[in-house]
């Protein structure tokens, strides 16, 4: 057992004795990394370490958090005193409380969240990527003039969870990513796009070349844009811009907005919201993924829920407050920074890859928009009302044919669910909320 | 000045001697610049949620981040580690940035001058948590009280003060404590068996919780937000297409943040990747415009706005800078790095989000002037368009220069009258274009509420905007209606 998990444990039964009927307490200790490159010259490199712990104690149905940098004795004993001060001004909540015991676990087996490779990484080895993917980039083609420059970027980090009931737990993280953000210009337009690459050990990166390629080859495309008239189209998400979507969909399943009535999936469990083509998961025990943790942060064994099956809600992402606001059992999505009560947050939140490749979905589009970037995206959860500007490919008879933007794109979530026609294979996880490329029946453009 | 006024001498014993130290071990390896960042920052915040205050809590974070500069290149480390040895090894950590001998660090500080412009008559701590409670209950009652068809509300209140203590290589030194406030109120509102819409309102700057007693109360906000969510229970499908639109007075000026402001943040401009990059003396707005960034704006509840700094984040003071008069491209926002390589003058607009975080080029409280037209005579101009009242965020693309903002509360104009309320929808535009499209300015300025986060680079600062009454003959309105 780590020094970190001794403390927590500490500090949890510190509150008892203070006179709290329950405690939980985290700490979290991080290594960052970074290292960024511009137009073939080292630009900055930052380096750090930081730790803080958080503590949240009850007595009896009132709450009271607080957080603090300065893990001494002295600074411990400050967190939980000023913790319990807080508590009693809040007023008594009958939902408020620990897990029920029963639920406290962890998921058993090798999730592969930390990888050594990333702590023997040599520094000059971490510029010499960003180096190169932006070195592949700039040298893609002469339109490529300019760039905002690359990035490599590396995280080793821990975290403990302890709380009164005797749960005490911890696990270890570790993380690099490549980012190449080049510039290219033509005619008095000039374009940026990105690409970038993340994982949990070095292996699992995608090489510079790769990422360099890619990013200069999304700039490009996006050179000389129209504004087309203003119309219904169908509509194709790539999987970037489809995963910023059903990152709506995830605000629309917390359970926290369910019992406010503040989500249009409000009292809908068991009815089909969605086409027969969208099946959604939220998994926060697949092995390597940026989801996936052995237990949420009350210390609840991590699991797999069924959210949509084949367009029927099955069910909504819980913590244990708001399972206990709704009468339902916690979907182990509690998520919190170090202090204060947990919110609900995705394990790893995906749509199910379909059976079609994304260029099959692209020719069955006779005109019609693929949106390779939304701009300001905002979701109304309460109501559905969607609104983005957005960026991408004009699709005329089945291929994709010129840049477009300075348009937005609108319509409602609840129809934009019901007109989701088509999920295509192309599922990749780069990061906690996946999706691979989806086709919306109609949505409005607005444009010239 | 020697350092006995400051919070860190008295709390963790730092003197002038030990800054030249940390100083030169950042400066052991050479490098043309080095400064420290000291920072203290306790918070606390309480909210109120189903007329429970379910939660109240509290936090301190402290640190330092330590930066050397040679040329183009930066290093940078931290620690959140207040002693010697944990200072003098983030300094070598920063120091790996440059190869060379050591540069001698001048000695002896100056201290810059400062504005004073939130002299905190009580700190946050003096005050009692009683009334803090006090203010979200209000906040609750006041919104279910506004009407019946209100049926769910979230009130929060958060206050802070930052500590902070800098010191630079050529001999800067400063200090500064830093007030912030803010309070905000969510209300939910339906018809019986109808579909909820929701309101939200919420404000505050450098003050101190006197603040929400005397100036701008609990109840103000709460009966702004739940009216907001009762206008939405009658909206109409925004329209779809291009439109003239009539920005009204306050938080709207969020426009000028997104269509002008980051792209004139000077980093963007060094490197060439703004759209406004090479565009100084040419006109990039109507000759009606003309744009202030300015963090000095004081006389706000004895506190300043939220945007407001004694001394930017570099410990340069706070100015008011001139981005756009009359329509022409007068200058870009600098921080000592820009400044630097361009040859020019920090603006006071070095920024960080915390001592974790590398200081940039941000903006403080951007504006625009008030013009001469009456507010109503703008209204009646219209013969069909969109007024827009309220706004949610906004975002821009510095490089194509396309950006985008939320309508929240938003009316036609049919004939020279707001008739219909209308949902929600984002509107897009060109930074360098858009501007060129107003065609009257009304005398009604007014700043925002209070509200602004501006987030750059993944670092977020607390900023404020403001405009008048503004006709746009063009813009595009992303809503569904044909």
């Amino acid at each position: 057992m780590s020094e970190l998990l001794d403390i927590a444990i500490a500090a949890a039964k510190r509150a008892l004795e203070l006179g709290a009927t329950g405690a939980e307490c985290t700490i979290a200790e991080g290594e960052e990394f970074s290292a960024s490159v511009r137009m073939r010259e080292v630009e900055n490199l930052k380096q750090a370490g930081s730790r803080g712990a958080g503590i949240r104690v009850l007595v009896d149905s009132l709450t009271g958090s607080s957080r603090t940098s300065d893990l001494s004795p002295q600074g411990i004993e400050t967190m939980v005193r000023g913790a319990m001060d807080l508590a009693r001004i809040t007023t008594p909540d009958p939902h408020a409380g620990l897990p029920d015991p029963a639920d406290l676990g962890k998921f058993q087996g090798d999730l592969g969240l930390y990888d050594d490779s990333i702590s023997r990484m040599e520094t000059e080895w971490k510029i010499a990527q960003a180096m190169k993917g932006e070195e592949v980039a700039l040298s893609a083609d002469a339109r490529i003039t300019n760039s905002e420059g690359a990035s490599f970027d590396s995280y080793l980090g821990s975290r403990v969870f302890a709380n009164s009931l005797g749960f005490a737990g911890e696990y270890r993280t570790s993380s690099c990513g490549l980012s190449v953000v080049p510039v290219a210009k033509q005619n008095g337009s000039m374009e940026r796009d990105y690409w970038s690459s993340s994982a949990r050990k070095a292996s699992g990166l995608e090489s510079p070349e790769e990422v360099g390629r890619r990013a200069a080859e999304r700039a490009l495309r996006r050179l000389n844009p129209r504004k087309v008239p203003t119309q219904k189209v169908p509509v194709i998400f790539e999987p970037r811009t489809a995963r910023n979507l059903l990152g709506d969909l995830f605000d629309a399943v917390n359970g926290g907005a369910i019992y406010r009535h503040a989500s249009f999936l409000a009292g809908k469990l068991g009815e089909k919201i969605a086409s027969e083509a969208l099946t959604v998961i939220d998994d926060a025990t697949m092995p390597g993924l940026f989801g996936s943790s052995p237990f949420d942060d009350e210390g609840i064994a991590s699991r797999r829920t069924v959210v949509i099956e084949r367009g029927v809600l099955k069910s909504y992402l819980l913590n244990t407050y708001t399972a206990r606001k709704l009468g339902l059992k916690t979907t182990a999505n509690a998520s919190r920074g170090l202090a204060g009560s947990a919110g609900v947050g995705p394990g790893n939140f995906y749509i199910e890859a379909g059976s079609r490749s994304e260029k099959d979905l692209i020719a069955g589009v006779r005109q019609g928009l693929y949106v390779t970037e939304l701009i300001g995206a905002s979701a109304n959860t309460v109501t559905g009302d969607y609104s983005s500007g957005a960026a991408g490919l004009w699709i005329e008879n089945g291929e994709l044919a010129y840049p477009v933007s300075e348009i937005t794109i609108a319509g409602n979530l609840k129809q934009m669910l019901m007109n989701l026609e088509q999920v295509a294979s192309n599922l990749e996880f780069r990061s906690s909320i996946a999706s691979p490329a989806v086709l919306i029946g109609e949505m409005t453009i607005s444009g010239q | 000045m020697g350092l006995s006024p400051s919070f860190f001498a008295a709390k963790f014993g730092i003197t002038e001697h030990d800054l030249e130290g940390y100083l030169s071990e950042a400066l052991s390896a050479g490098g043309d610049y080095a400064d420290l960042y000291f920072e203290y920052l306790s918070t606390s915040s309480i909210g109120i949620d189903e007329g429970i205050v379910k939660s109240a809590s509290e936090s301190v974070t402290l640190g330092v981040g330590i930066r050397v500069i040679a040329g183009e290149r930066t290093g940078y480390a931290y620690s959140d580690d207040l002693s010697p040895e944990k200072i003098r090894k983030a300094a070598r950590v920063a120091a790996l940035i440059a190869h060379g001998p050591a540069t001698i660090v001048k000695t002896g500080f100056e201290e810059s001058l400062k504005h004073n412009l939130y002299p905190m008559l009580k700190t946050p701590h003096e005050v009692g948590l009683a009334e803090r409670v006090d203010l979200v209950k209000r906040a609750d009652a006041a919104a279910r009280a506004y009407d019946n068809r209100v049926f769910q509300v979230i009130a929060n209140y958060a206050d802070s003060v930052r500590e902070v203590l800098m010191a630079s290589s050529d001999g800067r030194l400063s200090f500064d404590r830093q007030p912030m406030a803010r309070m905000g109120v969510a209300a939910l509102a339906r018809e019986v068996d109808g579909v909820p819409q929701q309101g939200y309102s919420g404000g505050g700057g450098r003050v101190t919780l006197d603040f929400f007693l005397n100036e701008k109360t609990p109840e103000h906000f709460a009966r702004e937000a739940a009216r907001q969510a009762i206008v939405q229970l009658s909206a109409v499908d925004a329209p779809a297409g291009e439109s003239v639109v009539v920005l009204g007075p306050g938080w709207p000026g969020i426009l000028l943040h997104e269509a002008v402001g980051h792209g004139l943040e000077a980093d963007f401009n060094r490197k060439g990747v703004s759209a406004f990059s090479g565009r100084i003396g040419q006109q990039v707005a109507s000759p009606l415009c003309t744009v202030i960034d300015d963090g000095t704006i004081a006389q706000f509840g004895g506190g300043s706005r939220r945007g407001s700094l004694n001394v930017d984040d570099e410990g340069v003071p706070t100015q008011k800078n001139v981005l756009i008069e009359n329509g022409i491209l007068r200058g870009y926002l600098q921080d000592t790095l820009s400044a630097r390589l361009l040859k020019s003058a920090s603006t006071g607009s070095g920024r960080r989000e915390s001592y974790q975080h590398i200081p940039m080029p941000r903006m403080t409280n951007t504006y625009m002037l008030a013009g001469q037209s009456d507010p109503e005579e703008i209204i009646r101009s219209v013969p069909k368009g969109i007024y827009c009242a309220t706004f949610g965020g906004g975002q821009v693309d510095i490089t194509s220069g396309n950006f985008v903002f939320q309508a929240t509360e938003s009316y036609l104009i049919e004939n020279g009258k707001l008739t219909r309320p209308v949902k929600g929808a984002t509107l897009i535009g060109n930074g360098p274009e858009a501007l060129k499209y107003v065609s009257m300015v009304g005398h009604d300025l007014q700043l925002d509420e209070g509200i602004g986060v501006c987030g750059k680079e993944g670092q977020s600062v607390p900023v404020g905007v403001g405009i008048p009454t503004v006709k746009i003959d063009k813009m595009t309105v992303g809503g569904t209606a044909a």
